[in-house]
């Protein structure tokens, strides 16, 4: 159904120099240039930057696998442009739908506009029985424009050659930030896309479609409390609606099932995130080490400094293995359990809908004997009553698809994530354990 | 204190070394008496003295033939068995040292004895107060610990304290094994009698707080107050040369142990953090309802557990075998500019003789024109008496600079072979926790493609 896009970049190195000049309009200059990723399904990701889809893996991204390919709607994100406060996606659809005026045309939108598509899907009553596709995260490039200002900043107390290789590594970084939620981004689209009944909701056609600017405003602050005020009654509300048995085992299965599987995703996904910073942190002091040993070998008046420089190569080319291997071990495991935890969230929500629903339902079939008892407003009894019982009928109907969809889309996603996790894994242990027995062999012969 | 030696040992010793030195009478070792009568007769030399007639160059060829007297050097030292001896801030922890040996200065061919860390200490004080004015490099002992050695003492028995009495252990070993290493040094009597004899006066000597402490902070401030002061004429460049190679390897050694002793830390922290996914992972196993993705999930756990693991052996590699070289570089650097400080003093010295020799010989000048006989005499005396001093002063200086020549030529060769065979064990190590690896994912790989 989705051709995700692929995105692989064409920088030229010449556009990341970070000019000398002042540090603010540094970061100004780097982001303003980091543009254009063209879209190029033959191509594959560069080297050294993180893999985000292969060659055989034309899905969308990862985490979402429902690989139908349908032909009368495909969207993706064919280019972003990264500029100082936002990042502007281009959204590129191609359908045969008649809904829309062309078989193929791109507009683009900012990432509020993503949250008010999806703020309008969950507040719809229509979509009460669907899990809604969780909403993007905010692109946040800040923590890694701190670094680079501090680099530009720091650039008179370090060599030449640590400069240059900082600088790369922080771009490398800015880089992989900006993949990613390019990805999420897209992979939000595919998700709605690849409903069968949101792909038909009319925001989303716009959304798709219109090539103004939706003039969709982030919620100012009175706005924000408000919906901080809506969340916690909800939660409040959850709880007491979670605490109705209900009749149905299929569902109180699913309660059950859900809270704690959300919980401990919650855990998981923290866990391995501290994981994989430690494992940059090694990363990071092999590369001090590497370049301390070429400083070394350099200096040295024995034997010594072939040696040194040997080694030192080898520590360079090796964490950069190890890097590798963090980014890889983030893109399949951290990101699956992240994603994973907004979903669980959203079925969650669905599951709420559903109970408040019933409750709702109960509570009308109890207004209703009251009021045949009373003998006192049957008839609008009766119809407040019937009113209940389609609404919670229609969300049981579909809420149970949906759930069970969510099953095999979780497992499926899981499936592919962990192969590819021990593949990547495989493969880095295999590179470095060749780079290191060849290192090995040279230095032994030397002697 | 001079030696008594039987001749038919010396003749033992000299077998030993003969190849490295050209006279056998070199292969002789004597006290610390310095004295500027004593420089004559063969038979008791002063210092570790090569044959006076020995060029410079000659030292190339002697190199190589100390490196194949090193390949039958057959004394293994292994210091191990830490036991606590009494108890609250009393208490000390006693090791076990056995020297295994062949050489036949040796009384026995294994000798076992207990020391505790003051002894290793006084052994130290007592070969550098021997030694170092000479231009011999002496390998430093491990560092005091305040902190580390009160938590023995007290009784903690958490990880923390094991691992310092391991690593205070290990430092042990490798200071002993550094010191007999050193060909002068291994046949030093202080240094056999701590390797072989079962009872030690004990060194008081080494406290920090005790009255030689302080006199040997006193006299290190004054040392350093010295240096301030001394601006030598240096008319070899060798020397200049190697100083300022020794402070360029002195400023990156340090930073390099900095950044490893960095990712030794991160290390255990990734084992840790490894290790606590684990856990995570397995927790979501066993609540995920698909049967075959639950499996999957504690087989993920399972790999990251015993990942964990290996993460954790490879920070201890990391830090037994470079980190803890590279601080015993560090301080047998300092050790080395100890050696070059000591001949800037010798020189100092020499100076100072020869402005004392001239200040007397203007004094005798002006006695000449005053008639007093007696002074006059006193005046020729005290001359010859410093003119003696200054050729001493010369002679010590040229000893102390062909002697810094020749210990800063083997300590590059320890040092390329100590960098050498670390690093590689260190490579080695690193190989086998990717061949680990490599094994614990290509199984879990078949579990993860079973998801159905």
């Amino acid at each position: 159904m989705m051709v995700g896009a692929f995105l692989s970049h064409s920088l030229h190195p010449s556009y990341l120099h970070l000019q000398r000049s002042d540090a603010s309009s540094n970061h100004e200059h780097l982001s303003s240039v980091l543009t254009s990723l063209c879209v190029s399904p033959q191509q594959e990701g560069l080297d050294d930057g993180p893999d985000f889809l292969s060659e055989e893996d034309r899905g969308p991204r990862a985490v979402n696998v429902d690989l139908q390919t349908d032909a009368t709607l495909q969207v993706d994100i064919s280019d972003a442009l990264s500029e100082r406060d936002k990042v502007k996606f281009t959204v590129h659809t191609k359908s045969t739908l008649p809904n829309f005026k062309q078989n193929e045309f791109s507009v683009v939108r900012q990432h509020e506009e993503f949250i008010w598509l999806h703020d309008s899907f969950v507040e719809s009553e229509e979509y009460a029985g669907y899990i809604i596709p969780p909403a993007p995260p905010r692109p946040d490039f800040d923590a890694s424009r701190e670094k680079l200002q501090k680099l530009g900043e720091g650039e008179g107390s370090m060599t030449k050659e640590e400069f240059t290789k900082m600088k790369q590594e922080l771009e490398a970084e800015y880089l992989a930030i900006f993949k990613k939620t390019v990805a999420m981004h897209e992979v939000f689209l595919c998700r709605v896309a690849a409903h069968p009944v949101l792909r038909k909701d009319l925001n989303f056609h716009v959304f798709l479609e219109y090539n103004q600017d939706l003039s969709v405003r982030g919620k100012n602050k009175k706005e924000k409390l408000e919906d901080f005020f809506k969340n916690v009654v909800k939660s409040a509300d959850g709880v007491l609606v979670a605490g109705v048995k209900d009749v149905d085992d299929f569902f109180e299965h699913e309660k059950t099932f859900l809270l704690e599987y959300h919980n401990r995703v919650k855990d998981s996904s923290a866990k391995s995130d501290r994981m994989i910073r430690s494992h940059k942190s090694a990363a990071d002091d092999i590369n001090r080490i590497a370049s301390t040993l070429y400083t070394l070998g350099t200096q040295d008046s024995t034997d010594l400094c072939k040696f040194f420089l040997k080694v030192s190569e080898l520590f360079e080319k090796t964490r950069k293995i190890e890097a590798r291997v963090a980014a890889d071990e983030d893109l399949k495991l951290a990101d699956l359990l992240k994603y994973y935890l907004r979903e669980s969230q959203a079925a969650k929500d669905l599951l709420y809908r559903r109970g408040r629903a019933l409750v709702d339902y109960e509570n009308a079939n109890k207004a209703l004997d009251k009021a045949r008892a009373k003998n006192k407003d049957v008839l609008q009894a009766e119809t407040t009553q019937q009113v209940c019982c389609q609404k919670f009928e229609k969300i049981s109907e579909s809420a149970k698809q949906e759930l069970i969809d969510f099953k095999t889309r979780r497992v499926a996603a899981f499936r592919k994530n962990l192969v590819e996790l021990a593949e990547l894994e495989l493969k880095h242990a295999k590179g470095n354990l060749q780079l290191l027995q060849s290192c090995l062999g040279v230095l032994k012969g030397d002697t | 204190m001079s030696e008594e030696r039987d001749p038919a040992a010396l003749e033992a010793e000299d077998d030993l070394f003969v190849s490295a030195m050209e006279s056998p009478e070199a292969a002789r070792l004597s006290a610390e008496d310095i004295s500027p009568s004593s420089n004559g007769p063969k038979a008791e030399p002063v210092l570790l003295d090569d044959d006076p007639d020995d060029p410079d160059d000659l030292f190339a060829e002697i190199d190589e033939d100390e490196e194949e007297s090193r390949d039958t050097f057959d004394i293994q030292i292994s210091v191990s068995d830490p036991e606590k001896v009494g108890d609250g801030m009393n208490a000390y922890m006693v090791y076990k040292v056995l020297t295994k040996t062949s050489l036949s200065i040796f009384s026995r061919d294994e000798v076992c004895v207990k020391r505790r860390f003051s002894d290793f200490l006084g052994l130290h004080s007592k070969l550098a107060s021997k030694y170092m004015h000479m231009g011999y490099i002496v390998p430093p002992a491990p560092e005091k610990s305040i902190v580390g050695m009160t938590k023995v003492k007290v009784g903690k028995e958490d990880l923390s304290s094991v691992e310092f009495v391991e690593k205070r252990r290990s430092a042990l070993e490798r200071y002993l094994l550094r010191t007999v290493k050193h060909p002068a040094l291994l046949k030093d009597p202080d240094v056999l009698q701590f390797l072989e004899s079962s009872e030690l006066p004990r060194a008081v000597s080494t406290q920090a707080l005790s009255g030689a402490g302080i006199l040997r902070m006193v006299n290190k401030a004054a040392d350093a107050v010295n240096k301030m002061t001394i601006k030598m004429n240096e008319s070899d460049a060798w020397f200049e040369e190697k100083q300022q190679q020794f402070d360029n390897l002195d400023v990156q050694l340090r930073k390099l142990h900095a950044s490893v002793e960095s990712l030794v830390c991160h290390r255990r922290e990734l084992s840790v953090n490894t290790a606590s996914f684990a856990k995570s992972a397995a927790m979501l196993g066993n609540s995920e309802d698909h049967t075959a993705l639950s499996r999957a999930l504690s087989q993920l756990a399972e790999v990251e557990e015993k990942i964990d693991q290996l993460h954790q052996d490879q920070a201890c590699a990391d830090f037994y075998l470079i980190s803890e070289l590279l601080g015993d570089y560090v301080r047998l650097i300092t050790a080395v500019k100890g050696v070059f400080d000591q001949r800037m003093k010798t020189w100092a010295k020499c100076q100072d003789a020869q402005v004392m020799l001239q200040r007397k010989r203007e004094a005798e000048a002006k006695l000449q024109h005053a008639n007093k006989p007696d002074k006059l005499q006193q005046a020729k005396d005290e001359i010859r008496e410093w003119e003696g001093k200054v050729q001493q002063g010369e002679r010590d200086f040229e000893q102390i600079s062909k002697n810094i020549r020749r210990e800063v030529g083997r300590f590059e060769k320890d040092r390329v072979k100590d960098f050498r065979v670390v690093i590689i064990k260190y490579l080695e190590s690193l190989v086998h926790t990717q061949q680990q690896l490599i094994k614990y994912w290509e199984a879990f790989l078949p579990e993860a493609k079973a998801i159905a």
